[in-house]
């Protein structure tokens, strides 16, 4: 066992992990982020992704050690006060049904409006490509995606 | 038409928060503390074999590892509608990863270790992957002893054959009908077999208290329907339906696969053999794909006749289901699709024979559109076919034949209130369907596919739901209702019904999550519906709470109960319009009368429904009588592509789908079925393509190997079209419409692609590959079929 210590949603955590422990069985089982789903184990879906240093990751194939003095967003740490508002867009725009993707798909899209306020379409799409979602067909999402970024154009 | 409040008005989830957040725990974000143990499974290396024998002793001395147990633990059978399917391999193994034992370890490394240290020795049998083959006469037998099976009465196994089910339809005169025709079309089509991939793979924990309960935390479609199979198959162990307790938090993703009941019976099991310790068993992503239910297989061979004027006068379907090694759920399938096998036409002389094959694919089983998404690619591909043959127009002849409210349907009952040529005529304006369109782009093609589908729920004719509502003190309201919230909306519609009747906003209203010990009776969340049933059940629960309401105002003010309303959380009388009373006043403590005394008390509703009309009593020979199906939703259905000729790359420009919804109590909650069920549907229809090895083993159990579409892959527009010609009987009109939109799907894109290359494809994937290769080699018809790979 080894400690790692990490930045995660804004406080100093940390953890004793294997060298062989997946990042996503430490930030779920050890320190209870439970938002972060499982459910490729391959970095093919994205259900798992969290921002590491503020960029999206697979953290189901990345070993905890590699998060050791390192800054994690999860949904929990965007959800702590107001939602954000990429969660007001996704709310308005019933962009998630069973809901299993949401917390990756949230990320990524923080993470793309982030690098990029005023994505076009295809950005988006491309953008969220690596989140995969079974049951919206995707338009609900990037309709939420691209409105936020209408509403800063609104309010500027 | 009624003016509604909350009824027809796209109001916001009410799961939405928490799933924004976060919050929304699935079984596996719940913690079952440092006791909670986790299993492994053994599974079978071949597709068909006997067991010889099992050494667990290696794996039994591992430290860490609790229990080991094998099917002679467990030698009980379980099924929905026949029971043909053991919890642990008993004497042989019928598929490639069929569970034979399972170590149950205090750790999941342990659990993995242990397990590669139980030895079992098999002696291999012949086995078979192909439906067709299955039915020769020297064909290995997968079902010795099928015919002493338990099964509902509506299935014929045919003993000492791989057959579990023959559904036949006979309607009219079949040689006569051929006979008037002018043209008849008789060709066979290939459907393989596809995978749900719920986001949420499949995830069970059992815990056997000290006390003597039994409770199951299960990521499920059917709680109620687990806890009776859970009974059933553990009647050895006595359990009592008020001792078994089943928990279905949130569902990431169902699609019918996680219908009835799969690896949850394992995890049932297990609890028993390791009391007070709960047990976790969670598929990873490849046993998602092997060991739940797939799709099924289809091998379609289809005739049809008509006359000049492209009048349809006979239709001869043999449909030759693989169903894997149990079809416990699946055989209904292929009864129910069989019922239905025409498609939603007007045809006076059917011959439908639908077979239930069993083969040593891994079990296949209910799957969005319950088969109808399965046949309608060779039915809806053959109308397009006939109709460019005999030169009518493919949208016409739809029009002609379509089916209309009081048609007979095949088991000779009328066809309910339908608004199908009202969707054909407005898919065929969206796209434009009589302009030809040409690309500019001389090494890309346009063309245009147009398809209509329909279904009705499949279910047994007794199935029931039921529903309970109770005030808060504050006038809020919680539902309890047992269906099951996949993302559909359930919840949001079930608040909206109640909202209508009882006038207290949807926001103001919980719709609680399955739980067999609170809430009550509700058969499965499956077939389309729940939005018709147990909507009926919600909606009755508060009419009786609203007849309540008024009793009260009656004893308590003496104002005649009918003239007595509710409007905006009060009690109002049309002959006093000075008096209102609001509901948050006395919902819980009454109403206070002259000598300080109370009347009343907590208002609490309940309501159930159950169709009185259904019946399964049919002629074997000839599926007449009965009342089997209690209603079809109807659609219409349109693409636009545009075909790259070097690459066979199919872009889709436009899809249009108009369904008939009834009322659409969630109007954005239909439109979004309509955008996800396409997808999924043209997914199977363009890549999603699953293969298997000589040995029937998964060669693509991943989401790398079986691709299934992201953002990048979605039309580049589509128009959802809701249509309402209400369904008498469903809540304020309302009929299911979750499965239908994936049901039109594959044919649109065959008949595109014809339109488009004048190449027909009658087996699906039409992948970019067979596209390129029949361009190239100058084919104007393929059949290649690539499920199965050879050496």
């Amino acid at each position: 066992m080894k400690k790692i210590s990490f930045i995660l949603n804004g406080e100093k955590r940390n953890a004793y992990v294997e060298a062989n422990d997946l990042l996503v069985d430490v930030l779920r089982e050890k320190v209870g982020m439970h938002s972060i789903k499982y459910a490729c184990g391959r970095g093919d879906c994205g259900a798992c992704t969290i921002l590491l240093n503020g960029k999206g990751v697979r953290s189901c194939i990345i070993l905890a050690i590699e998060a050791d003095g390192q800054e994690i967003l999860t949904l929990e740490g965007l959800s702590k006060d107001e939602l954000s508002p990429v969660q007001e867009s996704f709310i308005k725009h019933n962009s998630f049904q069973c809901g299993f993707c949401a917390p990756g798909m949230i990320l990524s899209a923080t993470e793309l409006l982030e690098k990029n306020p005023n994505p076009t379409e295809e950005e988006v799409k491309e953008g969220i490509s690596g989140n995969l979602c079974r049951c919206t067909g995707y338009t609900p999402i990037i309709d939420a995606i691209l409105d936020v970024n209408k509403k800063d154009v609104d309010k500027k | 038409m009624e003016d509604f409040k909350f009824i027809g008005k796209s109001v916001d989830r009410l799961d939405e928060r928490e799933k924004v957040t976060g919050a929304a725990k699935y079984v596996d974000d719940i913690d079952f503390g440092p006791n909670l143990l986790y299993a492994e499974i053994v599974e079978s290396p071949h597709p068909h074999a006997l067991i010889k024998s099992i050494d667990t002793s290696e794996a039994e001395k591992m430290e860490g590892v609790v229990k080991v147990v094998t099917g002679k633990d467990f030698p009980y059978k379980f099924g929905l509608y026949m029971k043909d399917r053991y919890i642990f391999a008993q004497d042989r193994v019928n598929f490639v990863g069929e569970q034979v034992a399972a170590v149950v370890a205090r750790d999941p490394r342990t659990a993995q270790k242990a397990a590669k240290l139980v030895k079992v020795e098999y002696e291999l049998l012949p086995a078979i992957f192909d439906p067709i083959e299955a039915l020769k006469e020297d064909a290995p037998l997968i079902h010795p002893d099928l015919e002493n099976y338990p099964h509902v009465p509506w299935f014929y196994p045919q003993g000492g054959t791989n057959v579990a089910h023959l559904k036949k339809v006979r309607k009219g005169d079949i040689d006569k009908g051929f006979k008037e025709a002018d043209f008849i079309l008789e060709d066979d089509y290939r459907i393989p077999r596809y995978a749900h991939c719920c986001l949420e793979t499949h995830i069970a924990v059992g815990l056997l208290d000290y006390s003597g309960r039994l409770t199951v935390w299960a990521s499920s479609q059917s709680p109620y329907t687990q806890r009776n199979l859970f009974v059933d198959a553990l009647a050895p162990l006595g359990f009592s339906h008020k001792d078994v307790r089943v928990i279905a938090p949130c569902v990431g993703g169902g699609f019918g696969g996680k219908a009835g009941v799969t690896m949850e019976i394992i995890a049932a099991a297990l609890a028993t053999a390791v009391k007070g310790h709960p047990v976790k068993v969670m598929w990873r992503r490849d046993q998602e794909f092997y060991n739940t239910y797939m799709r099924q297989q289809v091998v379609s061979k289809i005739k049809v006749g008509v006359k000049n004027d492209g009048t349809i006068t006979a239709f001869e379907i043999m449909n030759y289901w693989d169903a894997g090694p149990y079809v416990e759920y699946g055989a209904n399938v292929v009864n129910a699709s069989a019922l239905s096998a025409t498609g939603p036409y007007r045809i006076p002389n059917v011959k439908i024979d639908s077979y239930c094959i069993y083969t040593n694919l891994p079990a296949a089983g209910p799957y969005r559109g319950f088969g109808y998404s399965e046949m309608l690619f060779s039915v809806e591909s053959h109308m397009t076919r006939i109709a460019k043959a005999i030169g009518i127009d493919p949208v016409d002849l739809r029009r002609k034949n379509g089916i209309k409210e009081g048609d007979s349907l095949t088991y000779g009952v009328p066809m309910n209130p339908s608004g199908l040529l009202e969707a054909i005529d407005k898919v065929a304006d969206e796209i434009e369907w009589e302009k030809k369109e040409e690309s500019k782009d001389p090494n890309k093609a346009i063309g245009k596919g147009f398809a209509i589908f329909w279904k009705a729920p499949a279910m047994p004719p007794n199935v029931t739901t039921s529903a309970f509502i109770k005030f808060n003190e504050d006038g809020s309201l919680n539902v309890l209702v047992s269906g099951v919230e996949l993302g559909q909306g359930y919840l949001t519609v079930m608040a909206q019904v109640a909202a209508e009747i009882l006038t207290v906003p949807p926001e103001k209203i919980r719709v609680e999550l399955p739980d067999t010990d609170r809430n009550p009776y509700h058969w499965q969340t499956v077939a389309s519906h729940v939005t018709w049933a147990s909507g009926n059940a919600v909606k009755r629960a508060a009419l009786e709470m609203r007849d309540k309401i008024f009793a009260l105002i009656h004893t308590v003010y003496h104002y005649d109960t009918s003239t007595l309303y509710l409007e905006d959380e009060k009690v109002k009388c049309k002959l006093h319009p000075s008096f209102e009373l609001p509901l948050r006043d006395f919902v819980i403590n009454g109403i206070e009368t002259e000598d300080g005394t109370y009347r009343g008390g907590a208002i609490v509703g309940s309501g159930a429904f159950m169709p009185s009309f259904a019946s399964a009593k049919q002629d074997p020979e000839t599926g007449q009588g009965g009342h089997p199906n209690v209603h079809y939703t109807v659609g219409a259905a349109a693409v636009k592509i545009e075909v790259d000729k070097q690459t066979g790359k199919v872009r889709i420009l436009k899809a249009v789908e108009a369904l008939d919804a009834g009322k659409a109590l969630n109007p954005r909650n239909v439109e979004h079925q309509i955008y996800g069920g396409l997808l999924q549907g043209f997914a199977t229809a363009l890549y999603e393509d699953m293969r298997f090895d000589e040995n029937g083993k998964i060669l693509n159990p991943n989401f790398t190997d079986y691709k299934i579409p992201t953002a990048l892959d979605i039309p580049d527009e589509v128009v959802p079209i809701i249509i309402e010609v209400p369904q008498p009987d469903g809540p304020f009109g309302a009929r299911g419409i979750g499965e239908h939109p994936m049901i039109p799907a594959a044919p649109l894109i065959a008949n595109a692609v014809e339109d488009a290359l004048g190449i027909r494809i009658k087996s699906m994937p039409i992948t970019a590959e067979k596209i390129a290769m029949a361009i190239a080699n100058g084919k104007k018809e393929v059949d290649d079929f690539l499920m199965i790979m050879k050496k």
